[in-house]
């Protein structure tokens, strides 16, 4: 690793509540940029850069235009980070892909909208361009962010843990939630978010991905016993994970994936209606 | 025509045709690009270009259970999670007739306060100071002036610790539910919460200090501005829509106000009330209910030279710093409440679930009103949703701001011209991730 690397933050589809994340890690760890040069980062400079080594990517990609952008971004970086769900599993931007893409476009925007903008259905990075590291989470945690630049600082490589987030919901001595009758996919995430949610009552979403062992065909089952519906258990399955999910095809631990919307289109988008409630009056 | 985001920028043709294009204006919240046409001396075009991804949560909530809304749209936006997980909440608790216990309408308060400060203080010191500084962003600013560096993420903390302390975290929020909370701060916690505010009235008058100082352009415009209104207090969750131009409406009545439509340059939507646009925001609120501010953000407000009504476009700045005051003592009061009563741990109050269900939700978010509104059925799943997002409201009113500022700027070199209107916009503290993202500036001609 070089003595001082150059550093650049990019952003697709998402909230920037990632980058911000990375932002308020200076609130602790200003010393951070005495060890980086960071060259570009366009939420938060106006200096613009475009040798470095390093590049942290916010955002799924949504559209054919993102994908020349990541393919010079990898072409640059020695490095490629995924910085949060979003870049790391398409997040929630893949529930849209539940529908054909003329249908979200319709409802939002009217029929006028599916010619005005583009947009195709969400993918993580990863599918588009060779990710190396990712840093997970919505949004990432600001130790992991840490630990993970100190790793790459060092030349060692960053590993994200493959255990159930219900390790560390026992070391922080909660009560289990699905114990208590509250939905938590802990059982089937990846862990590393000192589990956060269920610390405060609330039970994990799946943002961080799962394990690669992942039971779902008991989770399903205790979601049950929790007195849900098929279909709000395929909410939970799919806040975060739809993507991940849905490329699973028939293996899906789910009732009704909808037969892969996010590789459709609809079969007469002439024929779907717009939305009174939220697409705006057509001019 | 599909819009893409990185174009050729037009180079300058000859004295009388400019032709400026900024692509993706930095330190601003998502993307955008300003486009200015000048063609011999008289101005074609002049607009901000909203190049941000649609990303369709109205569409993508449909189907969804209505426990799930606020946790999704939350992520609508990382700087205004917690504006956006209240608007949504306030939606679904409208709609499924829940009574808030008076503890929940008070955690709920100091978590947007919470939220304001955090935007703000980033917003002021991060994003447009540096335009007055002399440098590109806060990161030579941590060398130059070290000390208001650190002021910056000292306040920030705070903010984001209060947002965590009743929230779990400011983005994404986690604690917040449908009919109250699901985790509580204790008593020490608390009481360290408000020791801490106490001694943050030093960095609130330094910050009031530094910004009466910085020299605003003095650019005016008239236009309408649109903020929630309360009778006695200077709110931001919940009361009614009020206008400069128009008496209070009450929030079910939004769509009334914000006319959404299609402009063929922006992933956002425009909106228009009484004349062609509006403006949401800092500004507004302090135009709109400035006579209940804390007494400090009065005096504040005197010392930066901000007087109601102001048509200055780039003093939402300061009417932001303004308000960090307000929510500050504010922020104060309301801790001393909540020490005085206790917080004691309760559960979300009951939903009734009916078939059709119907509720708006309206929140005043840093960078203005935001409204959710949801049709909810009686199996608990949301039916359609709708969310208008206050920098959506704003973008019509910046676009026409700016094309009457460029015609007192032609004399300008254009890096000149492309810096005043990228403050402008910046002044506005667009938010484009949630109006979908923002900024670059085209300049076509002069």
């Amino acid at each position: 690793m070089l003595a001082k690397p150059k550093v650049a933050f990019f952003d697709f589809t998402s909230c920037e509540g990632c980058q911000l994340t990375v932002i308020d890690t200076l609130q602790t760890h200003l010393g951070l940029l005495d060890l980086v040069e960071i060259v570009q980062f366009r939420e938060a400079m106006s200096e613009k850069g475009d040798d470095y080594q390093i590049a942290f990517i916010e955002g799924s990609c949504t559209r054919e235009s993102d994908e020349q952008r990541l393919r010079a971004i990898r072409q640059q970086a020695v490095i490629v980070v995924a910085l949060g769900a979003c870049a790391h599993l398409g997040g929630v931007n893949a529930m849209k892909n539940r529908w054909p893409i003329e249908d979200v476009q319709t409802y939002v925007y009217g029929r006028a909208g599916r010619d005005l903008y583009e947009s195709y259905p969400a993918r993580p990075i990863s599918d588009v361009i060779e990710v190396d590291y990712a840093i997970p989470g919505c949004p990432i945690d600001r130790q992991e962010f840490v630990r993970t630049v100190q790793y790459l600082l060092q030349g060692r490589k960053p590993r994200l843990p493959d255990h159930p987030l219900c390790v560390e919901c026992k070391l922080a001595e909660n009560a289990c939630l699905n114990k208590l009758g509250k939905p938590c996919l802990g059982p089937i995430t990846r862990a590393g978010c000192h589990a956060i949610c269920p610390s405060h009552g609330d039970g994990c979403e799946g943002c961080r991905g799962f394990i690669s062992e992942a039971n779902f065909t008991y989770m399903r089952e205790i979601l049950r016993g929790h007195g849900l519906s098929d279909v709000e258990i395929d909410a939970q399955f799919t806040m975060f994970n739809y993507y991940q999910l849905a490329a699973m095809g028939v293996d899906a631990p789910l009732s009704q994936i909808n037969g892969n919307g996010h590789r459709r289109h609809a079969a007469d988008a002439e024929a779907l209606p717009a939305s009174t409630f939220a697409a705006p009056k057509e001019a | 025509m599909t819009r893409k985001s990185t174009q050729p920028a037009p180079e300058a043709v000859n004295g009388s045709q400019v032709r400026i294009n900024v692509h993706h204006v930095t330190r601003v919240e998502g993307h955008g690009n300003i486009v200015v046409d000048v063609r011999n001396g008289t101005l074609e075009r002049c607009e901000l270009e909203i190049i941000e991804t649609p990303r369709f949560f109205e569409a993508m909530l449909r189907g969804r259970p209505y426990t799930q809304a606020s946790h999704i749209t939350s992520r609508i936006c990382g700087i205004c999670a917690c504006g956006h997980a209240t608007a949504s909440l306030r939606a679904t608790e409208r709609a499924l007739s829940v009574q808030l216990s008076d503890q929940t309408v008070l955690l709920r308060r100091l978590v947007m306060h919470g939220e304001m400060l955090d935007s703000h203080i980033l917003h002021v010191y991060m994003l447009v100071a540096p335009d007055f500084l002399g440098v590109g962003s806060v990161i030579p600013l941590a060398t130059s002036h070290p000390d208001i560096v650190k002021r910056a993420l000292r306040m920030k903390q705070f903010a984001g610790d209060l947002c965590a302390a009743f929230a779990g975290r400011h983005t994404h929020p986690i604690a917040m539910t449908v009919g109250g909370f699901t985790h509580f701060p204790s008593r020490q916690q608390v009481q360290a919460l408000r020791e801490r505010a106490e001694a943050l009235r030093a960095d609130v008058d330094a910050t009031v200090e530094l910004f009466a100082t910085l020299p605003y352009p003095q650019f005016e415009r008239e236009t309408e501005f649109v903020a929630l209104v309360q009778p006695d207090d200077y709110g931001f969750i919940d009361g009614m829509i009020g206008s400069t131009d128009h008496p209070p409406r009450p929030v079910d009545e939004y769509r009334q106000v914000t006319n959404e439509r299609l402009a063929v340059h922006s992933t956002a939507k425009h909106t228009a009330h009484q004349r062609e646009s509006y403006m949401v925001g800092a500004l507004a609120r302090f135009n709109l209910k400035h006579m209940h501010l804390h007494p400090r953000a009065q005096a504040a407000a005197a010392h930066l030279g901000l007087s109601a009504p102001c048509f200055k476009p780039y003093y939402n700045s300061v009417a932001q710093v303004v308000e960090i005051v307000h929510c500050v003592e504010d922020v104060i009061r309301l801790l001393d409440t909540a020490l005085e009563r206790g917080i004691v741990p309760e559960d979300p109050a009951p939903v009734t679930l009916r078939p059709g269900a119907r509720g708006v939700g309206a929140v005043d978010v840093p960078r203005g009103v935001l409204f959710h509104e949801y049709q909810i059925g009686e199996d608990g799943l949301i039916q359609e949703a709708n969310c208008v997002i206050p920098t959506g409201q704003n973008l019509g009113n910046i676009d026409r701001d700016m094309r009457a500022l460029v015609p007192t700027l032609l004399s300008e070199p254009e890096d000149v011209i492309t810096h005043r209107l990228e403050m402008l916009v910046r002044a506005y503290d667009p938010c484009i991730s949630c109006s979908t993202h923002f900024l670059n500036v085209e300049f076509v001609g002069k």
